[in-house]
């Protein structure tokens, strides 16, 4: 019962339990170890192979041999055009229609947990998810290619060489890069996912979002929108690569997904605080 | 002063509540009040718009027309001072399947900013002892029977000291003895001084609990009352079982009574009001009988029944009001 000594508590709580809940979720673990594998069967292919032929295959992929941190880089751009935006669907769509579906949804109102504050919650699961993801891909890699070929200094794209420490970090810079790709898919996710109680339906939606903004991405006649669509800098992270490192695709990047995150994320809030939730 | 501590006369008043789904009104003009302290039994076919109500009382739906206010306070404007003072089961129990028991309620327990984190495994373990689930408390929802999520779903409503329980369809899934539990629960709860609200379509059920009850058809409230008040408004009836049928009919014309129901399983059935819509006591009946030499093998006075009420004002068999 309420009363003026017990202070109104913030959204600690649900958060924690929300990340819990996320986190213990069997079908994260699936979508997690999904993403590590990319890096381990990239490794494992070449490591059997006598030989790759350089200029083939995805970027680096003929370095592996040479120095195994090339491993972490090389998934995590063969992960970003489909893997990582089916992850980061799969839980954004579900943050409120995977709730009305199973019909937690009203207990979770009833509770009171307050509608903006859930859906703040859930968009922070998703984040957290977001971080989550690229990092498992890129430690993953590292681990995989520290294990199966040598490590050594890395010579980046403008030429420098830095050491194996360094070169972890900036791995973890681009994990982070990416994290940031996806907070504007999560924020289109979350709007979607307040739009229906089939939780498959809103996944899917984020899903086709994600490759319809890379097809718009392709093609030239569309040249005057590219800017505006939230995969635009989705490949840019080969600024981070350099030496000095080039902020400028990170600092546009991060403009853009917050522009993303603003507009859906508004939209989210003007149909989840009206919606009668019937489920 | 919090709100908390202010007792006020209804728990839940709506006025002139209405919720239209496109071109169908599926709450029409509803006026309820339900006295604090009391077992209020919410009755109604189904979809006569009961969960819808409940629904807007719990801020779920908005109204389309009219005003809900809920412990004396407008809702769903207030919502964060009236919903952590107010239990609910809502068209049953709903839970992760991916988790236990114990975490489902320690989840829901979490969205409640008023809820203490301190003592959330003690009022889990608690809650789970009070509709009997300790033994499953570890064992994931997937693996429960109906029974169990409905006791589960009872279970979430006592986490927390209520002033107000809202339960649609308590029973739903119950074997006889979860049954019996939930009505002493019940009694429990409003022994503590809690108003229990409860919708329901089993009669039964609302006649043994509740000391007030609500009869809604087809979207609208059509009666309510104390539980007294609502079986006095149907009237006892008079059951005669003679060969002498035709002269019996003499006398209860003699007396102006007329036939209720007509005859059933071979005996008559009358109301009790006679000329002028007097009662006519049972034993004129039986002395006029006799004494115009009708052999009186069985008499009976039934009294009006909630069903009687009940189906009087809803209508009988399975159409189900649109």
């Amino acid at each position: 019962m309420p009363s003026n000594n017990i202070a109104r508590a913030s959204g600690w709580p649900l958060l924690a339990s929300e990340l819990s809940v996320l986190f213990r979720r069997r079908r994260t673990w699936a979508m997690l170890l999904a993403l590590a594998a990319v890096p381990v069967l990239m490794a494992v292919a070449v490591r059997v192979s006598s030989a790759v032929p350089p200029g083939r295959g995805p970027a680096f992929l003929d370095r592996f041999t040479q120095n195994g941190l090339f491993v972490g880089v090389t998934a995590l751009l063969v992960c970003v055009p489909l893997f990582l935006p089916l992850t980061v669907g799969v839980v954004a769509g579900d943050t409120i229609a995977g709730e009305a579906g199973l019909g937690t949804l009203r207990y979770l109102l009833v509770a009171p947990a307050g509608r903006v504050r859930l859906l703040l919650v859930k968009y922070a699961g998703a984040a957290a998810f977001c971080i989550v993801a690229p990092l498992v891909v890129a430690l993953a890699g590292a681990g995989i290619g520290a294990s199966l070929f040598p490590v050594g200094p890395v010579t980046l794209l403008s030429g420098d060489v830095i050491s194996p420490q360094e070169a972890v970090l900036r791995l973890v810079l681009v994990a982070a890069y990416l994290t940031v790709s996806l907070l504007g898919l999560s924020a289109v996710g979350l709007f979607l996912s307040t739009l229906t109680d089939v939780p498959v339906g809103a996944m899917a939606a984020t899903i086709v979002a994600s490759v319809v903004s890379q097809v718009m991405g392709e093609l030239p006649q569309l040249d005057w929108l590219h800017p505006w669509l939230f995969s635009y800098y989705w490949f840019g992270f080969a600024d981070l690569l350099r030496q000095p490192i080039a902020w400028d695709s990170f600092a546009g990047n991060a403009l853009l997904q917050g522009g993303y995150i603003a507009v859906f994320g508004a939209l989210a809030y003007g149909r989840f605080v009206t919606k009668d939730v019937l489920s | 002063m919090t709100p908390a501590g202010r007792r006020v006369d209804l728990a839940i008043e709506t006025r002139g509540l209405s919720k239209r789904f496109g071109h169908q009104l599926a709450v029409d003009g509803v006026n309820l009040a339900v006295p604090s302290g009391s077992v209020f039994g919410f009755l109604g076919p189904n979809g006569s718009g009961k969960t819808t109500t409940i629904r807007m009382m719990l801020g779920l739906a908005a109204a389309t027309e009219g005003t809900v206010s809920v412990l004396g306070l407008a809702m769903p404007d207030r919502f964060h001072e009236v919903l952590p003072r107010v239990g609910a089961l809502v068209e049953g129990p709903a839970f992760y399947p991916f988790l236990s028991g114990a975490a489902n309620l320690r989840r829901l327990d979490a969205a409640d900013p008023y809820a203490a984190a301190s003592t959330r495994s003690a009022r889990v373990e608690a809650a789970l002892e009070r509709v009997g689930l300790s033994h499953a408390a570890g064992k994931k929802v997937r693996a429960y029977s109906l029974g169990m999520k409905q006791r589960l779903g009872i279970a979430n409503a006592l986490l927390s000291p209520r002033e107000l329980l809202v339960l649609d369809e308590p029973t739903n899934g119950l074997d006889p003895q979860g049954t019996r539990e939930v009505r002493s629960l019940v009694r429990s709860l409003a022994a503590d001084g809690a108003t229990v609200f409860v919708s329901s379509h089993l009669l039964a059920e609302v006649e043994q609990i509740c000391t007030h009850a609500a009869i809604m058809s087809a979207g609208r409230l059509v009666a309510q009352g104390t539980l007294a008040q609502l079986r006095d408004a149907g009237k006892a009836r008079i059951r005669l079982v003679t060969h002498d049928a035709g002269l019996a009919e003499g006398v209860f014309a003699s007396l102006g009574m007329s036939p209720a129901g007509g005859r059933s399983n071979g005996a008559l059935v009358y109301g009790d009001g006679g000329q002028d819509g007097e009662v006519v006591e049972p034993e004129a009946v039986v002395a006029a009988l006799v004494a115009a030499g009708v052999r009186v093998r069985g008499f009976a006075v039934e009294q009006g029944s909630l069903e009687d009420r009940f189906v009087a004002l809803t209508g009988e068999g399975f159409d189900i009001a649109q």
